[in-house]
């Protein structure tokens, strides 16, 4: 049965370019080749490799990958650039799994991905010793390449969740930069009372839109207040007062006003450009704001003016819910030996170093927070460390697809007012378990 | 009827028995030439219909085994993909999609009926500048969906154009009729054009003594308009009419673009099948896709049945001669028509 399915899908993806010729194969009966092609888990075999990632918006991959091949001209990698968008990604990569096609030898995948490309077995599971570099990556970010506690990639970047504060006008009410959310709000209202160029702007936003920014801020708040969204036995265990205590911080933000009402549409960058354009006193982001908030072509109105530092939490700094990406081996793919070395090239501390300052990607590698020279240039290494060592990852579950549109589901619900918190906890609670437990 | 008697007659006019002859080599020939085109056929709409009724009936990667390894291998499971539809928290999620399909087809297919006619109305008039109007009003026919939506989009922020000139405070993008109403007017605002360019086509074949005749009876304008121009580009309108409610009915990266995915009230059936095949769930997205398919198919029937929309050419040959003026007058400026030539060229075949 399996093979003749196979067979109907590849029939169908090549569609109508070798339509006659494919048909005629598919009617030929099972091909033996389809056991033959997993290779059986032995990472072996030298050659050219390909590596499928992402649109490279910073440009600088290219250089990452030409610095490889002038090292092993016989173990060339070619780059296969997929959509800049990650469901597209994520789509074309898991279509390549299902042809078992070997177009695709590295898979270059965010970090919410491990789950469902390792139950799939897409990917190859990876021995630990193969990858010497592993012990030194932060801790937070390497969980996120497991599934049932087995290796199936290399985290390569990350990425962490900053609270940007307006430092000017802190300054001017004489506030210290706040730790918790009610250190926050003490600091919001004092801000408004006493600096009148702060009138009438808001204090906080996140991205509460409904879509995967929605996944990562609730999953923030629900943690930062010491609560979970799945446990560590991978069960759902969101019903519990933790979990209500954070949820309503974000609700009780709506309807008091901290959090503007617009900020229900706030993905990235629209909340970007709100805190840009002078209207939110604390913004939620991620690091690549810092570059765009300091431009000085006139698109921000705050140069000079903001500053960063870790997530307030509930009664103490507040947890972040990680991203990133990590690099797996299709199981599917050809010369598995280059792919692991390719991937060990691209994870030392040398190419990660080369790749922060050249792309501003976060670095998974611990020792490149503390580096003089890289924290001149980024100003917000720093805070982002904490942030990242304290990060916790979005649930790993295998049906993450259906585990995210529920939680966002919950969450908007929530925050727009349609149900209570505790019901919409309540609702999540019962959807995840039945989500989870199949 | 004027426009199929010329062709039987020359039919009739052959000799007997060459005709027969020549019919069976014509026949074989035909069969000949045309099987490639009916291979190809059968290989890019035949085949991917059978074949996504077989996946709709198998379900695959459900189960985790000990391990944590998805289960591979596929379980045929009958009916039960079409079942899960209807039952429970997913049959309401289902009725409400296929409300807001069945709303929004309704919905901007009339509005952009009537601004269709009317842009037509506009478009087929002499006047100075009108290829300029003409080229204008196409303008957001021949902008893709996608990017129409975006553009939208950016006009519906919360921050945007739409707010700034009404005046209001409407996040237009979140759950709710806010939300209905902006993707019927990105809808309107795109495809009206197109009824506009049929509808004008059709006008284009009203002879313009039909109009002298009205104006000497002493018709007035709206007289004019409901007794001569409805009628006789009524066969366009039908068919322009129809295209949009199958493009409608099937509306996805509209509402998915603008207002964003799993928004319960701008979810149509479209997003749904989408939504399974996203988490490779490809049995129930093809159960979807065959229960859109069946009310896509049942939707164009009635309306050609009922409204007698002439896309092949079938309604005209059934009507009995004679009739009314009003009859004759349509048959005779249908002959004129450039379509009517084409559907008879197809109606021999």
């Amino acid at each position: 049965m399996r093979f003749e399915r196979s067979h109907t899908r590849r029939a169908v993806a090549f569609g109508v370019a070798g339509s006659l010729v494919l048909l005629a194969s598919a009617c030929g009966g099972d091909s033996g080749d389809k056991n033959t092609s997993g290779g059986g888990g032995a990472l072996e075999g030298r050659g050219p490799i390909t590596f499928a990632t992402g649109k490279d918006t910073s440009g600088f991959l290219p250089k990452q990958v030409a610095a490889w091949n002038s090292q092993h001209p016989d173990e060339k990698v070619e780059i296969k650039e997929l959509p800049e968008n990650a469901n597209d990604q994520r789509q074309q990569m898991v279509q390549n799994a299902q042809n078992q096609s070997d177009a695709f030898s590295v898979l270059n995948m965010d970090v919410v991905w491990t789950s469902e490309f390792a139950a799939n077995q897409w990917i190859e599971q990876l021995p630990e010793d193969k990858f010497p570099d592993l012990p030194k990556l932060i801790p937070a970010t390497v969980e996120t390449a497991k599934y049932r506690d087995k290796l199936y990639a290399v985290p390569i970047t990350s990425d962490g969740g900053l609270l940007y504060y307006r430092k000017d006008l802190l300054d001017q009410a004489g506030v210290q930069v706040p730790k918790t959310w009610d250190e926050m709000l003490a600091a919001c209202l004092a801000v408004q009372a006493k600096v009148p160029s702060a009138k009438g702007m808001s204090c906080y936003a996140g991205q509460f839109e409904k879509y995967e920014g929605l996944t990562v801020n609730f999953s923030e708040a629900i943690n930062s207040a010491g609560g979970v969204v799945v446990d560590k036995d991978g069960k759902a265990n969101v019903d519990t007062p933790e979990a209500l205590a954070g949820l309503e911080e974000l609700t009780k933000g709506f309807s008091t006003g901290a959090i503007p009402k617009a900020a229900i549409t706030y993905k990235e960058e629209e909340g970007r450009r709100a805190f840009q354009e002078g209207k939110l006193l604390f913004h939620r982001n991620w690091p690549y704001v810092y570059a765009l908030a300091q431009k000085t072509d006139g698109s921000s109105k705050i140069v000079n003016k903001f500053g960063v530092a870790p997530l307030p939490g509930k009664s103490g700094p507040g947890v972040s819910s990680l991203g990133g990406h990590d690099y797996a081996i299709s199981k599917f793919a050809k010369n598995k030996a280059t792919a692991v070395d390719f991937i060990n090239f691209m994870a030392s501390e040398a190419r990660q170093k080369v790749n922060l300052s050249g792309s501003s990607q976060a670095p998974t590698y611990a020792s490149l927070y503390d580096d003089p020279a890289l924290n001149k240039q980024f100003p917000y290494l720093a805070p982002l460390k904490a942030s990242i060592l304290g990060a916790q990852p979005r649930p790993r579950v295998v049906k993450y697809g259906d585990v995210t549109a529920a939680i966002q589901d919950a969450a908007y619900n929530a925050l727009s007012g349609k149900t209570p918190p505790k019901q919409a906890l309540t609702d999540l609670q019962a959807k995840l378990s039945s989500l989870i437990t199949q | 009827m004027s426009d199929t008697a010329p062709v039987n007659t020359r039919r009739e006019s052959k000799p007997g028995k060459a005709r027969t002859s020549f019919n069976e080599g014509t026949a074989r020939l035909a069969a000949v030439l045309l099987s490639p085109t009916l291979i190809v056929l059968a290989l890019v709409v035949l085949y991917p219909i059978v074949s996504a009724l077989r996946e709709s009936l198998y379900t695959s990667g459900t189960k985790l085994d000990a391990n944590g390894f998805v289960v591979k291998g596929s379980t045929f499971v009958g009916l039960d993909n079409y079942a899960a539809i209807f039952k429970g928290d997913t049959g309401h999620r289902f009725w409400t999609a296929f409300y807001n399909t069945t709303f929004f087809t309704v919905t901007c297919v009339v509005l952009e009926t009537v601004l269709g006619v009317a842009m037509a109305l506009i478009m087929h008039k002499a006047f100075k500048g009108r290829s300029i109007v003409r080229a204008s009003i196409l303008v957001p026919w021949a902008i893709p969906t996608v990017v129409s939506a975006l553009l939208w989009k950016w006009i519906f922020q919360a921050d945007g154009i739409a707010n700034n000139i009404l005046g209001t405070q409407i996040l237009w993008s979140t759950d709710g009729w806010q939300a209905k109403l902006s993707v019927i007017v990105a809808d309107t605002w795109k495809t009206a054009p197109f009824i506009g360019l049929l509808v004008l086509a059709g006008l284009q074949t009203i002879p313009a003594e039909v109009y002298e005749a009205a104006k000497v009876d002493g018709a007035s304008v709206l007289q004019t308009f409901r007794r001569i121009t409805l009628p006789l580009v009524r066969p366009a309108l039908l068919v322009a009419v129809l295209f949009r409610i199958l493009d409608t009915l099937r509306i996805f990266d509209l509402p998915f673009v603008l207002v964003g995915p799993h928004k319960g009230s701008v979810e149509t059936l479209s997003m749904l099948g989408y939504d399974e095949a996203f988490n490779t769930r490809y049995g129930p997205a093809a159960a979807y896709a065959t229960v859109l398919f069946l009310y896509v198919a049942a939707v164009a029937y009635v309306f050609v049945k009922l409204l007698g929309a002439d896309v092949i050419g079938e309604a005209r040959a059934k009507k009995p001669g004679g009739g009314s003026r009003r009859q004759r007058k349509r048959a005779a400026a249908l002959a004129a028509a450039p379509q009517a030539g084409l559907t008879s060229v197809g109606g021999g075949v």
